[in-house]
């Protein structure tokens, strides 16, 4: 079967939303020319292709009317010289998400199917571009939002996860080597370890794994974003707040109370780490029915985000509806934001210790920025744990290796059930080598014939 | 017994077994009682079922292979319980998937009872000779060439030629063109298998001296009596010895002395002097490797094993020597209570050919030819219950050849049979295999306690067992369905009585109301103890032995007996068992993603170059056999995945890609 055959076009936007001015929507397969000189007209007429190899065009996307939706610059990537080793096209945007929205539906329209997540480097890797560990490693590359996601991504190319996975896996090989000898060959007098030992090798063995899927919530934070609701009684801040955060006006500021209506979304990077900002209606019993579907909202919003950030008018002694809306985030990770910080300040140490207790709180200006690192900061360390330690360090970005991790985990955990309930060490050694196997699938080696070399090596066996 | 008055070489046979070891055996009997007019071969009739190494049977792993050639109605097992001469439990203090029973047997009785086995069965002739070659017709395997000349034809042809190829004997530097014990070798035949285009690799095994009993001072050494075992390694067979009638093995140790003699005598060990080319077994390493490869060890341990009720002569297991005869003389004569010892035979290594079994399919038959099967030591293996186990199914699978049947194939989830073949024809070996408890992940559902009940459809399926045994497996199937449901339902009341029980058992106190189950849990109270406690107490409603009573009729105690031990596991380890039967859903679900047969791998873009290869030369018959070749990485996995994938979306809109699919 020659390479492309029998496979359809598929399309999808290229670069994750929120980040950076420029979009890129990208298409691959047969069709992948087609498409694209249908939807952008080039300067003189419409676009063809001149030579064989890759080709940058500026052009006009235009809509089924004609209507131009936005500048456009393409670039031609003829199999199999790009990355798929299809044809592949990108159509580079700059008129924001919901220009490149109208130039995804019009390649839609224009016969490309909406790719799967991964899809591309699915195709690369079947037409033989890549292979699975380039795969994964490049996916999560593809799919980091942030600088610091990029450099786990590739930390983990470099093997990190690698070495610190085989050492344990080693250890336990040892292990599951005597206990399979002394099965296996009851009559040699081969020496065992006492059980103690045993237990110790395998409760470390589990710490250890359980370190590593520690990390995994911070692997995702860096990878897939923290979702953090802006919340607090009208008037607080909040939509001011989100705008130093993201540093521009992005959402609507007045002095009149209930000015947010419904739940505005926006990007930013902190440190490295990208998070989802939601900004929502201030929360008070609702003046009218409008107001009301927004509280719902922001309520809503409040359930569903990673992070919360509730914000208390610093200037102002403590309302009821401040006392409400902190029991309604108490079970939540939060943390509390005393807006107005250039305001005479009138809450004293006692209430807010009343108030919050000690958990994290910081003290901004959203209108003069003061504070607003210390704020940076808290979000990072609530999202992803301390700075300190955490570059460098081994973590676990991709879901696949979490699953392993977390059924590694599992398998130690019940051995050390099987050896701390008395029960024959040979019942432990079926949940080790699971656990081994499953360190295995993640360095990519089996068990197999290499607890025979484990175990013919290190034991003199055989009549 | 014959299957026609006469000249047998006339017409043709329907599946001709070269070799009648104990894989021969198993294959030759399986045809024969399949209905297949069979005809068995062997260089010497005095040799069939022999024992050339030690005289033992079973032990881990092994105990569970007959007991599944048992349960699938093969020989071994019975022919062992007929004639072993000590039996013990192994592993006893260990959990119950590595539990295994291990006899010494008695060598000649073991041949006798096979011999007379094989007379006596219908549709089956064995005869003696050499066979020299194949007779060809194409890719066809129509029968076998005699050293004389004759030709017999034959349907299928099973080779079960054990370590006959091509075989060498090391004593020293003295080199002799042997079979094991001195017999004829068949070299011929492995040329032929050359010129067909099949590749051989060359292995080495070795065994120890033999020594003369009344030679031997006992009382310098620790004796190893047999134990009052059970149960047997047939379900089907009630041959008990009481241990004071059993005889005992010996337990005695070499010494530093004997480690210098033979280190200073390194430069003289085929194994060392570079005159033998083949691989040994690292589970079976002479005595020189030993010493060789732990020099730190003081002391190895040697068991002096008898050889039979009748037989003079010792078994030195532990002491695998092809060292020159003088120097294993002064090496047995530095070793305890073997001061005084007189060799009756010296030890000695043999070099054999073997085929690399990536040439078979999972079958058994051979690829490429028609109506060929191999099974035993030629695959690769040692042992005589590996050889028996491939013996059998490879009979079973000539017989269904010439019957036009599929091959009966068993999963790795289902059985070690499964384990074994499927680790050879996919992984292939470098060196003589042996089956170890290691070599099956879900080791505890492959228990020897329930080999039957677990193939109890198999064997249905394969008709070899008579339908009285049948049956009687059937009944144990529902006996232990009703004992399951009589002990979850049975409750315990907290009776002063009860309490007393479990208090004269140093059980904690239960809670009103717990089931007998729950009770069988604790790892103090055995099942017996259970089922006396709740007659006593009248806590089971239903007579679990009730089907074992109308299905087994004399064997109902025995049955009784099967029953409880394998409930009495299950109830115990219910945990253990319930996760790797999860274990082995997930990998159904690749062993169920079936290749097709002409799959062409060079066409598949993005497979490794090793992969490639491998795939090519294996051609696996499902995505989890893929999996498991070694040089198959996960990516290339995924490739085939999604290509299969891929194929059966074009099939699924009609652009059939005319692979060709199953196997024969
Ligand atoms: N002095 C001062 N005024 C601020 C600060 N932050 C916000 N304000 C003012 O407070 C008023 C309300 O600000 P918003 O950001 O709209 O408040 P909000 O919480 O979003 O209000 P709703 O959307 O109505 O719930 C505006 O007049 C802001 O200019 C601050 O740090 N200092
Ligand atoms: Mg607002």
């Amino acid at each position: 079967m020659a390479v492309g055959e029998d496979v359809d076009t598929i399309v999808a936007v290229a670069t994750p939303p929120g980040i950076g001015g420029i979009a890129v929507v990208r298409l691959s397969g047969p069709e992948a020319f087609s498409v694209v000189s249908q939807v952008v007209q080039g300067r003189r007429g419409p676009l063809v292709r001149r030579r064989r190899g890759w080709e940058v065009h500026l052009g006009r996307a235009v809509d089924g009317q004609g209507q131009v939706i936005d500048e456009v610059i393409v670039t031609w990537m003829p199999a199999p010289f790009s990355y798929t080793r299809e044809d592949v096209a990108e159509i580079s945007c700059h008129g924001g998400m919901a220009a490149v929205q109208r130039v995804l539906s019009e390649c839609l329209r224009r016969g490309a199917r909406l790719a799967e997540p991964g899809e591309f480097t699915r195709r690369a890797f079947v037409n033989g571009r890549i292979d699975l560990a380039q795969a994964e490693a490049v996916l999560s590359v593809v799919e980091a939002r942030s600088d610091a996601g990029l450099r786990m991504a590739v930390q983990q190319m470099d093997g990190a996860l690698s070495r610190a996975v085989k050492a344990m896996r080693r250890d336990l090989l040892g292990v599951v080597s005597e206990i399979e000898a002394t099965v296996d060959f009851p009559d040699e007098d081969i020496p065992v370890r006492p059980v103690e030992q045993v237990q110790a090798v395998v409760a470390d063995a589990r710490q250890q794994v359980e370190a590593l899927l520690a990390t995994a919530p911070a692997g995702r934070a860096f990878h897939e974003g923290v979702t953090t609701a802006i919340v607090g009684r009208p008037n607080a801040g909040k939509s001011s707040l989100l705008n130093a955060l993201v540093q521009q006006e992005r959402a609507i500021v007045t002095e009149v109370p209930g000015t947010t209506r419904d739940v505005v979304e926006e990007w930013a990077n902190l440190d490295g780490v990208p998070v989802r900002l939601w900004d929502t209606a201030g929360i008070r019993r609702p003046a009218d029915r409008l107001e009301q579907a927004g509280v719902e909202r922001a309520r809503a919003a409040l359930q569903a985000a990673d992070l919360l950030l509730l914000v208390v008018d610093g200037s102002q002694p403590l309302s009821q509806e401040d006392w409400q809306i902190r029991d309604m985030v108490a079970a939540h990770a939060a943390i509390l934001v005393l807006n107005k910080a250039d305001l005479g300040q009138v809450l004293t140490g006692e209430e807010l210790q009343r108030f919050w207790g000690d958990k994290p709180r910081v003290r901004v200006s959203a209108k003069t920025g003061l504070g607003m690192d210390n704020l940076r900061r808290a979000v990072v360390e609530q999202s992803v744990g301390p700075a300190q330690g955490r570059l460098g360090a081994v973590v676990v970005i991709n879901a696949r290796h979490e699953h392993l991790l977390r059924r590694a985990a599992e398998a130690l955990a019940a051995a050390e059930k099987t050896l701390a309930d008395g029960m024959p060490m040979d019942l432990a050694s079926g949940d080790l080598r699971l656990a081994v196997s499953a360190l295995g699938e993640i360095v990519g080696e089996s068990v197999g014939e290499e607890l025979l070399d484990e175990i013919f090596g290190r034991f003199c066996i055989g009549k | 017994m014959r299957f026609s008055g006469g000249s047998a070489s006339a017409s043709e046979y329907d599946v001709i077994v070269v070799g009648l070891g104990h894989a021969g055996c198993e294959a030759a009997l399986a045809a024969a009682r399949l209905g297949r007019r069979t005809l068995g071969l062997t260089i010497n009739m005095e040799n069939i079922a022999h024992m050339p190494c030690n005289p033992s049977i079973g032990g881990p792993a092994k105990a569970n292979l007959v007991r599944e050639v048992d349960a699938l109605g093969g020989e071994m097992g019975r022919n062992a319980d007929a004639t072993y001469v000590q039996i013990r439990m192994l592993n006893t203090q260990k959990g119950p998937a590595v539990r295994a029973l291990r006899a010494q047997s008695d060598k000649r009785r073991y041949h006798a009872r096979m011999k007379t086995v094989l007379e006596n069965t219908p549709n089956l002739d064995i005869q003696q000779g050499i066979v020299t070659g194949l007779v060809l017709q194409g890719q066809r395997v129509c029968g076998v060439r005699m050293w004389t000349g004759e030709e017999i034809r034959g349907r299928a042809v099973v080779l079960t030629t054990g370590t006959y190829l091509r075989s060498l004997v090391h004593v020293g530097s003295t080199q002799v063109v042997s079979g094991p014990q001195a017999q004829i070798t068949s070299g011929q035949l492995s040329e032929e298998l050359k010129a067909m285009g099949l590749s051989l690799q060359r292995f080495k095994t070795g065994t120890p001296p033999r020594v003369a009993k009344d030679s031997l001072d006992f009382s310098k050494m620790a004796i190893q009596p047999g134990e009052n075992v059970h149960t047997g390694f047939s379900f089907f067979s009630a041959r008990r010895v009481p241990a004071d009638r059993q005889l005992p093995c010996w337990l005695t140790y070499t010494n530093e002395r004997v480690h210098e003699l033979i280190a200073e005598n390194f430069d003289r060990a085929p194994v060392y002097s570079g005159d033998i080319q083949g691989v040994g077994p690292r589970y079976c390493p002479s005595i020189e490797v030993k010493v060789h490869d732990f020099p730190d060890k003081p002391a190895h341990q040697l068991f002096v094993e008898p050889e039979g009720w009748e037989s003079g002569e010792m078994y030195l297991a532990g002491l695998s020597t092809s060292l020159p005869a003088d120097v294993q003389r002064r090496m047995v004569a530095m070793i305890r209570g073997l001061e005084h010892a007189f060799i009756t035979r010296l030890g000695y290594a043999i070099e054999y050919d073997a085929l690399d079994p990536l040439q078979l399919w999972p079958s058994l038959a051979v690829k490429g030819w028609e109506g060929l099967f191999a099974a035993g030591q030629i695959n690769g293996t040692s042992g005589y219950e590996e050889a028996a186990a491939q013996g059998l199914l490879a009979g079973i699978n000539a017989a269904r050849y010439v019957q036009g049947l599929a091959p009966v194939i068993l999963g790795r989830d289902r059985a070690y049979i499964g384990v074994l073949i499927d680790d050879l024809v996919t992984r292939g070996t470098r060196e003589p295999y042996r089956m170890l408890t290691s070599r099956a992940e879900y080791r505890l559902l492959l228990r020897q306690d329930n080999a039957d009940v677990r193939l109890w459809d198999v064997a249905r399926e394969v008709g070899l067992l008579p339908p009285e045994r049948l049956r009687m497996v059937e009944a144990k199937l529902e006996g232990e369905r009703a004992l399951r449901r009589a002990l979850a339902r049975g409750r315990l009341g907290n009776t002063p009585f009860v309490a007393r029980w479990l208090a004269e058992r140093g059980s904690a106190p239960v809670r009103d109301g717990m089931s007998l189950e729950e009770l069988l849990r604790r790892p103090e109270i055995r099942i017996d103890e259970v089922l006396a406690l709740a007659a006593a107490e009248q806590l089971m409603d239903q007579d679990w032995r009730e089907p074992l009573r109308r299905g087994c009729r004399r064997w109902e105690p025995l049955a009784a007996q099967q029953v409880l031990e394998n409930v009495e596991q299950e109830v115990k380890y219910a945990g253990y068992i319930a996760r790797q039967q999860a274990a082995v859903e997930r990998f159904r679900r690749l062993e169920d993603r079936r290749i097709p047969e002409g799959l062409d791998y060079a066409a598949i873009p993005g497979l490794s170059n090793e992969g490639r290869e491998k795939l090519q030369r294996v051609r696996p018959v499902s995505v989890g056999q893929a999996a498991r070749i070694s040089g198959v990485s996960p990516a290339d996995v995924s490739i085939v995945l999604l290509h299969l994938d891929r194929m059966s979306r074009a099939r699924g809109r009609g652009e059939g890609t005319g692979e060709g699919e199953g196997r024969g």
